[in-house]
């Protein structure tokens, strides 16, 4: 398992360039994720991966091809200090945690990260940093592995109701 | 309880008492699909399970990002969203009309206390005419196109109010640019940005729309602007405006999250410096950087008015051969304005390129891309890294009378000084 580590405000302009926006399948996605601004991501990359970010990660466009990279890439786990809004939404609606750590800025390549979700945190080389839980009706998208997953069970949703 | 414009808007749609933090699933008055994010949400409507959308008449499709198709992939997306309108019996604005945002309000069927999505991050847009806006990706479009409705979290509010009067070749976008750099590229973040205050009430409809359209910029699910009679005699162009809640606003000792404050009066052009929005200066800062590309036009900067205030700052002068200057109207009937304004005429031969409505160069995926080392100055939205071509590439942003002070001596200019 490899850490790559970012940055503040990751772009979804540089996770995937916008003229790729054309392809849809997650390998090819993945063979130009960080194009031009991590060109050994895409070769390097590899199943189990981790992705450490800083605040805002994943600001810019709604491009859900952004998260299919990624997974596409392999990458397990995207962590972050925080996430923008709608590429957080999109990496629970494909079935992808992106897990919300205050203190990612404090992981480095070189650790060892064990996720332990559940608990709330994450061993980092022996350290504890404790997660953000995922909000409860997210959680539920999450389990049953996606929004597509989640939507195919229901025949109608329920409006207006708190 | 007292109420922001966005918790009004939920409650009077959900008819219960609605308050930021809630979490819902609400009925949308209208989705917007385009070309780029679209084909996938029209994959994920089959892997739902879809058969027929929700309701044909309440879905906007066209195609503007790779507009006429760039590329066989781009040509074969088209086709399957075209294919997939027809079988739906879904008005399809195909590649005629121009920008999303731009055409999405030219339909009417957007009013104000709307809830509408669009698989676009600058849905946002829409709150220029009092609706609740924001985008989404293409997996929650699926659910919408199949449901018809979405789970939202009710957002709190920042509140930006801004008064007084703008100097002469200042403007909205300036305005806008200033707020981003002080609340930041994320200071907005899962929040709406209500804008207020007497810059706003005087302002135009399109000037409304280049700030709510950069709310996204700072993070922000939305920006609204509480409609009024501007927002109505503009609207009453498109659709029926009795279909409006023209009376939206917010009540008095509404909880806000945060809150800015500006005097319009004390602003200067204001620059965004690659490679982020929110990296704002004074115009001064930056004056004299070389330029190889001007692009006036996009979602943000792309009306009339936009050209007006760019061809006032030119007057009977020349754009600079140092730079290519690329002029790109935000819809078919801006387009027409421009064409019947004589501003189509004097851009060509003050040495512009004038482009049929689409997105243009502003995301760098079909035409006008920079290459390495090469210096775009731009009306649009985002300088991120690589978004208009090469990632040794450099995008500034900045208003229409900026870019075309700058589009006429080869470097940045401040606009007052030409
Ligand atoms: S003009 Fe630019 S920001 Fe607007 S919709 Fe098109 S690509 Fe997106």
């Amino acid at each position: 398992m490899k850490i790559w580590k970012f940055g503040d405000d990751i772009d979804t302009d540089a996770i995937i360039p916008g003229r790729f926006l054309t392809i849809y399948d997650p390998k090819e996605l993945a063979s130009h994720a960080f194009e031009g601004t991590r060109d050994e991501f895409s070769k390097d990359a590899s199943a189990g991966d981790v992705i450490v970010g800083g605040r805002n990660f994943g600001c810019g466009s709604s491009r859900e091809h952004a998260p299919i990279a990624l997974k596409g890439a392999g990458i397990e786990m995207v962590i972050a200090k925080s996430f923008a809004r709608i590429f957080y939404r999109n990496c629970i609606n494909t079935g992808f945690l992106p897990v919300v750590c205050p203190e990612a800025d404090k992981i480095s390549e070189e650790d060892i990260i064990t996720p332990h979700l559940d608990e709330g945190y994450l061993d980092v080389s022996g350290k504890k940093y404790i997660t953000e839980p995922v909000p409860e009706f997210l959680s539920k998208i999450v389990e049953a592995g996606g929004l597509v997953e989640y939507a195919r069970s229901m025949d109608e949703v329920e409006t207006c109701i708190k | 309880m007292t109420k922001t414009i966005t918790e009004k808007i939920f409650s009077r749609k959900c008819g219960c008492d609605v308050s930021a933090g809630d979490m819902m699933v609400v009925p949308v008055d209208a989705a917007m699909v385009h070309d780029i994010t679209g084909p996938l949400a029209v994959e994920m409507f089959y892997r739902m399970k879809g058969e027929k959308v929700f309701d044909p008449e309440k879905i906007i499709m066209l195609f503007d990002h790779q507009v006429p198709a760039d590329s066989i992939t781009a040509a074969e997306n088209h086709i399957m969203m075209r294919k997939f309108a027809k079988e739906q019996g879904i008005h399809n604005y195909d590649i005629k009309e121009g920008i999303c945002h731009q055409v999405a309000l030219e339909t009417g069927k957007i009013m104000p206390g709307d809830i509408v999505v669009g698989v676009d991050s600058h849905t946002c847009t829409y709150g220029a005419v009092g609706a609740f806006s924001t985008g989404i990706g293409s997996t929650d479009m699926g659910f919408v196109l199949r449901f018809g409705s979405l789970y939202f979290r009710i957002p709190e509010s920042i509140r930006v109010e801004a008064e007084g009067r703008f100097a002469s070749r200042v403007g909205p976008k300036d305005l806008i640019m200033k707020t981003i750099g002080d609340v930041g590229a994320d200071g907005a973040t899962y929040r709406a940005a209500e804008f207020m205050g007497g810059a706003f009430e005087d302002m135009e409809i399109p000037g409304r729309m280049t700030c709510c359209n950069m709310a996204i910029e700072m993070g922000g699910k939305a920006g609204i602007v509480p409609p009024d009679e501007k927002t109505k005699a503009w609207l009453s162009q498109w659709g029926d405006v009795n279909a409006g809640d023209f009376d939206l606003k917010p009540d008095e000792g509404a909880a806000y999250a945060g809150k800015v404050e500006y005097d319009v009066g004390d602003l200067v052009p204001q620059v965004a410096v690659p490679h982020n929005v929110d990296n704002v200066v004074d115009v001064d800062e930056v004056e004299g950087t070389r330029l190889d590309q001007v692009f006036i036009g996009s979602c943000t900067n792309g009306r009339y008015e936009d050209f007006v205030e760019a061809a006032e700052v030119l007057g009977d002068r020349k754009f600079s051969d140092d730079v290519r200057v690329i002029a790109i109207p935000a819809s078919k009937t801006e387009y027409l304005k421009c064409l019947r304004g004589g501003i189509i005429e004097k851009f060509v031969e003050a040495g512009a390129l004038f482009e049929a409505p689409c997105c243009g160069p502003c995301m760098g995926g079909a035409f006008g891309l920079i290459g390495v080392e090469e210096v775009s100055l731009s009306t649009s939205n985002r300088n991120f890294r690589g978004r208009q071509g090469s990632t040794k590439g450099e995008v500034y942003l900045c208003s229409p009378a900026t870019a075309a002070a700058s589009a006429i001596t080869g470097v940045i200019t401040d606009p007052r000084e030409v």
